[in-house]
């Protein structure tokens, strides 16, 4: 029976997380996906869950130094894998919030803020590999997260406006 | 950090402390990192997942149903149908069974199923047996009023849902002012108008409703909700469950824009399923549901005449309005009355009117209140009516529009059937300002007429212009009460669901003001029902009256004790004592100053301050809204090339998150049904068909036009530091000025919303 129970590595916010694959009762099923892992086992809520179908990125988490959509990744295919999620952007021990998330904090870059999560983390896979990038960059790499609130133009001030000087900075 | 931005956004010129100035929202920390806890979040012990066999088809009895083979499923806990289910209905007046044998749409109740998980939930479902009588249904609201047509209940014969309303005893449906025969013989133009807006379109928030229900005794149940009005949502369960005490406790709501506010059948399922099991039950809809089966934005259709005086004044309004409620009437008809309020601050100056409604029920989907609240229904087709008029006189809209908005010392009958004079509004200024921001004088260049055609003949740009107005922003009471705490800290006790609109930092920042202490000093309680008093919550941007107003006369009361208590304690007149970062002085010494505790004597009191605020609707808000509009005349592809909205709220409480209000008309239905936005039904089979975020159209975030706003500061004789609410009304006239702006770029009248390709190349002649 051991030789049928298949394991896998996940390191989650700098942390290894390891997992039985199977139908049994605590075991991650095959079908299960990593929006569900991360949110009703590892109780890491900030990806949300909304659509289902990886069209509204409010569950996007960054693999592998890529946005993606985490409702649409099986767990079972995460194996080796290194996921950061959004509370894995703060400093895990004293809470401080990355300058990502304290701009987006100080100008207000939301209204409900259900879909902040993700527009956060496509923000910060994007600047992970452009630190200076264009606005038409920023908004094609943001297209694939839905916000009703249409918080869109503030998030572009601020974003456009902490890369400024993250860069003026440097 | 920022300050080449911060100075993009205006500054009040008063020397308050935040008031005018931006300010980080008390949870923005916890949304930015992902602590903030939202519905889903939130884990009961033993909580069960309750999910809804839906019905397939729009019209049907059930006429045998079997769930034995549901309750078998590992992990079921309770399954229930109409045969068990207790009387208990929600909507108004009282309809809507909890459950039903009888399928009124797509996505009716046939079972609830309450598991241990989702899978062996939906397990369940899979294996209940259903046996349908379908019937013939009705979508069209005119069809539904014909004789012979399918019957949707019982108890309203002919399709008419009664027009009672909860603001008055005789519901105010209908305006007989004047008389119209006679001021359409007097006037210089008379034209009439057929318009639909029937989008039915989706509010969409990205949080699907859901509520959490669990009892704790035989005869009280507390619900978790995901909507800003939990004193609404309390009473309305109530009057569905006699003799059951409900507590309603609000969640960050993960966007409302109006629906979420109230979601009755949904809790009344939760309700019945926890107390079916014993357990908690948790009732989120999953998106497919959230689009099939939840409430969209009302159907309109107005057929009617319109009378101009030579000089641009509508003097004379005659026609029926109709509203499609779909299947229930959740709050329709108190969505017709400030409809009909909204028609009569929009001509402000008419004195002859002869304008009925009726509200109807068909077989889809109910359709329920949305950000606008029956103000963008009725506006998207009353000034494609009224421009009918202004079209046959050559006239600009603008200046027409201008003419005959409401101000100060004209008078409308408002939602509660009464007269209301208004006072202290004058809008004639914003329209000018945004007028001239927006360059609409070179750019308007008369009826069907393009402002701009390339050189080559296939593109070409019109503008468009539509206005709104809303005097439900002093709707409804609230009470509460404000605590000074002797040790330096000040606790509001106001109910404040929070759904976006940074009402509860508004709220704050107005006590801060009047207790001139830190932002941070002031606290607001959780939105619950047990621990504050009445308020109706966060629906037609009342909130910054009624609940300012209210947190700004309990602020004062409770300072005014505190001082009359220094007053003794100091041997001083009252007059003579401020306080100021939680602690007491005399103004005439003023560096000597005692903390708050020197003065109560005792940490064991609060010093308290309370307000009840009344429903007033002498002020309408105003919003002004211009569309540029790019038209492939080839394609018929239309885009939104810029648009700026203008408005005076009286006083900015936060210029960022104002804007951001501003901006808000693209999204919850609005400006965008214009354009795109729409569901699309299959009218031989009663479905929809764009049940999803692929299929249903939406603006991503590389999609989005230009958009500036003119927000000015007159500075209105309101409680709440001369502020008015603004957000309600942003997307309401948008549709109306898109329309507008399409049909001056392709040279015809368009008629139809939303202006898709299809639509664009039928007017112009090009396709059957």
């Amino acid at each position: 029976m051991n030789e049928q129970i298949k394991t896998i590595s996940i390191t989650v916010n700098g942390v290894v997380r390891k997992f039985i694959i199977g139908d049994f009762e605590g075991c991650v099923a095959p079908s299960e996906v990593l929006l569900d892992t991360l949110r009703d086992r590892l109780h890491l809520t900030a990806a949300k869950r909304s659509c289902e179908r990886g069209v509204c990125g409010c569950c996007t988490v960054i693999m592998d130094g890529e946005a993606v959509a985490s409702c649409m990744v099986l767990t079972a295919d995460c194996d080796g894998k290194s996921i950061i999620t959004l509370e894995g952007l703060s400093d895990p021990i004293t809470g401080e919030l990355n300058p990502l998330q304290r701009a987006f904090a100080d100008n207000s870059a939301f209204q409900c803020g259900f879909c902040t999560p993700g527009i956060i983390m496509s923000t910060q896979a994007l600047l992970w590999k452009n630190p200076n990038p264009t606005e038409a960059e920023l908004t094609e790499a943001l297209s694939g997260n839905y916000c009703r609130c249409i918080s869109h133009y503030q998030v572009i001030r601020t974003v456009m406006g902490f890369v400024e000087e993250i860069n003026k900075e440097a | 950090m920022f300050d080449k931005m911060k100075e993009q956004v205006k500054v009040s010129e008063h020397e308050y402390r935040y008031i005018g100035k931006h300010a980080n929202r008390p949870e923005a920390d916890e949304l930015v990192s992902g602590k903030r806890q939202f519905l889903d979040d939130i884990v009961k012990p033993g909580m069960l997942t309750v999910r809804v066999l839906r019905s397939p088809h729009a019209n049907a009895i059930i006429k045998e149903i079997n769930t034995e083979k549901a309750k078998a499923v590992p992990g079921v806990v309770g399954v229930c149908t109409y045969k068990e289910a207790p009387n208990w209905q929600c909507g108004l007046p009282n309809h809507r069974k909890v459950l039903d044998n009888h399928m009124r749409f797509v996505g009716d109740s046939v079972a609830l199923v309450a598991a241990e998980t989702l899978e062996a939930a939906d397990e369940a479902l899979d294996l209940i047996e259903v046996e349908y009588e379908v019937l013939p249904f009705v979508l069209d609201c005119e069809e539904a009023l014909e004789e012979g047509a399918p019957q949707l209940y019982e108890q309203y014969p002919g399709n008419e849902i009664p027009k009672t309303t909860p603001f008055s005893e005789v519901p105010f449906n209908q305006i007989f002012v004047g008389d119209v025969d006679k001021a359409f013989k007097e006037s210089a133009y008379v034209k009439e108008g057929y318009m639909k807006y029937e989008n039915m379109a989706h509010p969409l928030p990205p949080e699907s409703p859901g509520c959490i229900a669990e009892w704790t005794n035989p005869s009280a149940v507390t619900v978790w909700y995901n909507g800003g009005a939990p004193h609404l949502q309390k009473f309305n369960t109530e009057a569905s469950i006699p003799g059951v005490a409900v507590r309603v406790i609000a969640t960050q709501s993960g966007g409302s824009y109006g629906s979420k506010q109230l979601i009755p059948h949904m809790i009344l399922q939760a309700i019945l399923m926890a107390k079916i099991t014993g357990r908690a039950c948790k009732f989120i809809m999953d998106r497919n549901e959230h689009f099939l089966s939840y409430e969209l934005r009302q159907g309109s259709r107005i057929r009617g005449k319109v009378g101009m005086t030579e000089d641009g004044i509508i003097n004379a309004v005659e026609g029926m309005w109709y509203t499609d409620s779909g299947m229930s009437s959740t709050y329709a008809q108190a969505m017709t009355a400030v409809g009909l309020g909204e028609c009569q601050a929009f001509l402000g100056k008419c004195e002859n009117w002869a304008l009925d409604t009726k509200l109807v029920a068909t077989n889809h989907s109910s359709q329920a209140p949305i950000r606008g609240f029956g103000g963008q229904e009725c506006k998207s087709v009353l000034v494609p009516m009224v421009c009918t008029a202004i079209r046959a006189a050559n006239m600009d809209p603008l200046e027409v529009f201008k003419k005959n908005f409401v101000k100060d010392g004209d008078k409308y009958i408002w939602r509660d059937h009464l007269w209301w004079d208004v006072h202290s509004v004058d809008y004639t200024k914003a329209f000018e300002e945004t007028a001239k921001a927006f360059g609409w004088s070179e750019k308007w260049k008369g009826w069907e007429t393009p402002t701009w055609v390339s050189e080559d003949g296939r593109y070409a740009i019109g503008v468009g212009v539509g206005v709104h107005g809303n005097a439900d922003i002093g709707e409804d009471p609230t009470e509460g009460e404000v605590k000074l705490h002797p040790f330096g800290s000040v606790t509001v006790e106001i109910c404040i669901g929070e759904t976006g609109g940074a009402q509860r930092l508004a709220v704050q920042k107005m006590v801060a003001e009047i207790m001139k202490c830190p932002l941070d000093g002031v606290q607001l309680v959780d939105a619950d029902t047990h621990g504050t008093r009445y308020d109706a919550g966060m629906i037609g941007s009342r909130g910054t009256i009624t609940m300012g107003t209210t947190a700004v006369n309990a602020a004062k009361n409770a300072r005014r004790k505190l001082l009359e208590m220094a007053a003794v304690k100091l041997h001083a007149n009252v007059e003579d004592l401020d306080t100021e970062n939680f602690l007491v002085f005399n103004k005439n010494m003023p560096e000597m100053r005692l903390p708050w505790i020197a003065i109560t004597g005792t940490p064991e009191c609060t010093v308290n301050g309370t307000y009840s605020y009344k429903q007033n609707f002498d002020k309408p808000n105003f919003a002004l809204y211009l569309a540029e509009v790019c038209v492939n005349l080839e394609t018929g592809e239309a885009k939104l090339i810029r648009a700026m909205e203008g408005s005076d709220v009286g006083q900015i409480i936060d210029p960022i998150n104002i804007r951001m209000q501003a901006e808000g008309s693209f999204g919850s239905a609005g400006g965008d049904t214009g354009l795109f936005e729409e569901m699309v039904m299959d009218k031989k089979l009663g479905r929809f068909m764009n049940g999803n975020m692929i299929d249903y159209k939406w603006r991503t975030f590389n999609n989005f036009p230009q958009f500036d706003t003119v927000l000015l500061e007159s500075e209105w004789d309101t409680e709440s530091f001369h502020a008015v609410g603004f957000g309600e009304i942003t997307p309401s006239p948008a549709p109306a000025a898109i329309l507008m702006a399409v049909s001056n770029a392709i040279g015809v009248e368009m008629t139809e919303y939303p202006c898709t390709p299809q639509k664009i190349l039928k007017a112009m002649g090009k396709i059957k």
